[in-house]
């Protein structure tokens, strides 16, 4: 599926064209949409009602204690983990590769984890022990994982990145089981929870602690599309055409890292966002990675608020955890697109 | 010992009841040899193996303390039961360790069919608890008395915490009921993964005796996950919380206390009626609910609930 596909720059700059502004729109009126549905009916004239006090005022509260941070946090994360699947699925030439692939997700889950069961209770401006814990193990991670790519080799090894990143993402996870083992009934109930992703984020404090990671990741994308064309295609062509190699792999590899720790902190680890999102959009634009770069991340915004909508009226009012639609609507969509694709 | 402990002989209907009811049901199932848990002719047990935190506190309750060979690990009340051995809980029973302590009864969970099916082909004698409602505690307390010949004392038992929940119903007899949200777990330091009591099940039934509407209660479900929007939408006018661990700091508390204030327009923050109880009693089923509910009555209708005894 990655096959460099890079176009001549006219065909490129028409492709962007057409399909940012189609999924930017997407994207703007699933944030724009989801915060107006949902289980309690609100009038609009009330939320943005300003003689009313604001603690007196339900349906602006629950327009923007509730639901607006729950679209934004939806759109910060799923626009992060698809663009890092794309990245990571150029940087490590390999279509299965997801943000999770190289231990960032089990890292900053082992974090969470070990907040969760010896009850950290810190927590300053809005952020909980839980949400910084789980950064911290995604930076643990990545650290790793990345020492032990350069230990192994001069350069930057991605066969050494692969291997060394899938085996601490199986040591994180019997240390995530260990550590839910020791832990008593309830907490273990609580990190399971965790684990199934949740954006009910209850206020914009761990949206804007996120932020700045993401969005500098999301920069340092744009720097990116015309190297991963190359590097997705072959290593050593990439360098004989002028590709700084090792300076684009450390970029894309620590870019992509912090960016889905942040995201991962932020909203769990919500799965399927990182590879089917990157692989349906390729399916629409084709394969050249300065299209497919933006659009992913305009299109993991709108299928992941849109995930979070159905999680939060499903059931209502019990809460279905967006990891679990994710995986349901995700899995047998890309199986069908799969099989259609012969 | 009391006469009733002493008393050896005890019928199959004397020991009915659902929860026996169930045991014989499942022992239907099992090879041959289980079924003799169910008769009648046995002698009451002198070393009990108990896997069920509430079970051992109602026999250390009901005065069979002494009979307790070992306790699951999550066991922490009576203090007694810090000095006696271990042997798993709920998804690590030590089938090995149990055998080993020659028990002539194991208290298990109906949910645990693997170890009910290796105990009875080892032919122990088993005791099936079933999670339920707050009636079921009398009940069960009654029931278990039965099953180790200490009927009296469980009867006695059962009447205590009888008569404790009536005193409560009489004292709040006729007040309002105010719509109250119970809160078993959240993220410590932020209002996330919100779990709370839906209609059913212990903690349900000690809110609706301690004189509170629950405002989940038409949701036929122990505990349900809910978003801040639903919270918002229910308004509850008290918010109880539960934690099952020592108190903290007084610091710590109030500021656990103040993660509330996210959500300024729940009138039960508007008004200052969250109250965080810590203790590890709230969790469990047995005798102790009692305080549970005055507790809870307490909190609810502190005009009415006098402190102390």
């Amino acid at each position: 599926m990655i096959d460099g596909g890079a176009l001549a720059g006219a065909t490129v700059r028409r492709r962007l064209l057409v399909w940012v502004p189609i999924f930017g729109a997407v994207a703007f009126l699933a944030i724009i949409g989801a915060p107006l549905i949902g289980t309690t009916p609100i009038r609009l004239d009330r939320v943005f009602d300003r003689s009313l006090p604001f603690a007196d005022n339900v349906d602006a509260q629950i327009f923007f204690i509730a639901r607006l941070p729950r679209a934004l946090a939806g759109a910060l994360v799923g626009a992060t983990l698809a663009a890092a699947g794309v990245v990571f699925q150029a940087l490590l030439r390999n279509p299965l590769a997801t943000p999770f692939t190289l231990g960032v997700s089990a890292g900053s889950a082992l974090g969470a984890m070990l907040a969760i069961t010896f009850r950290l209770h810190l927590s300053f401006w809005g952020v909980s022990a839980v949400t910084a814990a789980s950064f911290i193990g995604s930076i643990g991670a990545v650290a790793i994982v990345y020492a032990l790519a350069r230990a192994r080799h001069r350069g930057f090894s991605t066969n050494v990145l692969l291997l060394a990143g899938v085996t601490l993402n199986s040591f994180f996870s019997a240390l995530i089981l260990f550590v839910q083992y020791l832990a008593d009934s309830s907490e273990a109930m609580r990190t399971m929870r965790w684990l199934m992703g949740d954006l009910d984020v209850a206020g914009f404090g761990p949206i804007v602690a996120s932020l700045p990671l993401c969005a500098a990741a999301l920069v340092a994308f744009a720097w990116l599309p015309r190297a991963l064309n190359l590097l997705s295609l072959d290593a050593d062509a990439a360098a004989s055409r002028g590709v700084n190699v090792l300076r684009v792999q450390r970029v894309a590899f620590f870019s992509a890292s912090m960016a889905t720790g942040a995201a991962v902190s932020l909203g769990g680890p919500i799965g399927f966002i990182g590879i089917i999102v990157p692989h349906l959009v390729r399916l629409i634009v084709g394969a050249d990675h300065r299209v497919v770069l933006p659009a992913s991340a305009l299109f993991g915004a709108a299928f992941l608020v849109a995930c979070d909508v159905l999680a939060r009226t499903a059931m209502a009012p019990v809460e279905v955890p967006v990891g679990i639609i994710t995986a349901l609507i995700g899995g047998p969509f890309f199986l069908w697109l799969l099989v259609r694709q012969r | 010992m009391t006469r009733a402990d002493r008393g050896s002989g005890f019928g199959i209907r004397d020991s009915g009841g659902p929860l026996a009811a169930t045991a014989l049901l499942v022992a239907l199932c099992l090879p041959a040899p289980a079924i003799a848990m169910a008769q009648p002719s046995q002698p009451p047990p002198r070393r009990i193996v108990s896997l069920v935190p509430s079970v051992t506190e109602t026999l250390f309750a009901m005065g069979a303390g002494s009979r307790v060979a070992a306790v699951s690990s999550y066991d922490n009340f009576p203090p007694d039961v810090e000095a006696l051995p271990r042997v798993g809980a709920l998804f690590d029973p030590d089938v090995e360790r149990i055998l080993s302590l020659r028990p002539d009864l194991v208290i298990v969970y109906g949910s645990q069919t693997d170890l009910i099916a290796r105990l009875g082909r080892a032919s122990v004698p088993l005791y099936v608890y079933r999670h339920g409602s707050l009636a079921d505690v009398t009940t069960g307390i009654r029931d278990l008395g039965a099953r180790i010949g200490m009927a009296d004392a469980a009867r006695t038992l059962a009447a205590t915490v009888d008569t404790a929940f009536a005193d409560i119903r009489a004292r709040l007899k006729g007040a309002s009921r105010p719509r109250t949200m119970l809160v078993i777990g959240r993220e410590p330091g932020s209002l996330r993964a919100i779990n709370v009591s839906g209609g059913f099940g212990f903690l349900h039934d000690l809110l609706d005796l301690a004189g509170g509407a629950n405002v989940f209660g038409d949701v036929k479900r122990e505990s349900m996950l809910v978003s801040t929007e639903t919270v918002l939408a229910r308004k509850p006018d008290v918010i109880i919380e539960l934690h099952y661990s020592e108190p903290p700091l007084p610091e710590a508390l109030t500021r656990d206390r103040a993660t509330w204030q996210q959500l300024p327009g729940v009138p039960a923050v508007k008004a200052g009626r969250v109250y965080l109880l810590y203790g590890g009693e709230l969790v469990v089923p047995g005798p102790r609910v009692v305080l549970t509910a005055q507790t809870f009555a307490r909190a609810l209708h502190p005009d009415l609930m006098p402190w102390g005894r």
